[in-house]
């Protein structure tokens, strides 16, 4: 079975769980063998921003000392096979260039997106 | 329609959105039909089997504890469990473990197992369809 995780809804608890949490669902399901791929959309684009820092918060004394690093958790997605595609009109309507971005990305135009999801068994729109 | 297995994964607590209420109507229908459901309740919807939510009055609405039979998640949980038992179905519910660590939350109702990621794909490659119903 083939299953396309959708990514649009960008940054949902990614402060206090120090990552996204379908992006983790997706590493620990890839993990155990599951053929995944991935769509950043929408505001979830910016997850492949190479520059975002997210480091440096605290609350009085507690200190985030492992903020989340999104670029390098989809980069590593990408090292252990899992496609990641992401919609192109989404990255041009945020003033975002290609080199803003981590390399490995599948770009795809929103008209491409149905025989996109035709490609897959399952599509999870998180 | 015996026989027919679905896989939900849910995203939401308890009381904080109509998407839940959302999901256990579609849950419930499928208890009716004697399906054979998997939820995985990941993140903030590991508080739904929660064994400590409390019913309490309402003095806005003028009535006491019993009158008010304020809704609770987890016994729409228990009862769908026994509607889907009832009709030759099942009701398998998994709370994701590490998000029931992270919120405290392992007192759950009978019936709720601890589970993890794999668990969903593992009941979605074997299921009829799967719906996921995401927090927004």
């Amino acid at each position: 079975m083939k299953a396309l995780n959708i990514i649009e809804t960008a940054y949902r608890a990614t402060i206090e769980e120090q990552d996204d949490t379908v992006v983790w669902l997706t590493h620990a399901m890839k993990g155990a063998g599951a053929d995944l791929s991935v769509l950043l959309r929408g505001n979830a684009v910016n997850y492949a921003v190479k520059t975002q820092d997210a480091s440096g918060l605290s609350f009085g004394d507690t200190k985030q000392t492992q903020p989340p690093r999104l670029a390098e958790d989809i980069t590593r997605l990408i090292g252990k096979g899992v496609e990641v595609y992401i919609v192109e009109e989404d990255v041009a309507e945020r003033g975002l260039e290609r080199t803003d971005l981590i390399d490995g990305l599948k770009p795809v135009p929103r008209a491409g997106m149905p025989k996109l999801f035709a490609g897959f068994d399952r599509v999870w729109h998180w | 329609m015996a026989g027919k297995k679905l896989t939900f994964a849910l995203m939401d607590s308890a009381f904080e959105s109509a998407r839940t209420t959302t999901a256990m109507r579609l849950i419930d229908i499928a208890a009716r039909r004697g399906y054979d459901i998997t939820v995985f309740a990941y993140e903030g919807a590991v508080m739904l089997p929660f064994a400590k939510q409390e019913q309490h009055a309402n003095k806005v609405h003028g009535r006491e504890v019993e009158e008010e039979n304020h809704p609770l998640p987890r016994k729409f949980i228990a009862s769908m469990m026994t509607e889907a038992k009832k009709n030759g179905g099942s009701l398998d519910w998994i709370n994701c473990g590490l998000c029931v660590d992270e919120r405290g939350a392992g007192e759950a109702i009978e019936g709720v197992r601890r589970g993890a990621p794999p668990d969903f794909w593992k009941a979605a490659e074997t299921t009829d369809n799967t719906l996921v119903i995401a927090t927004r």
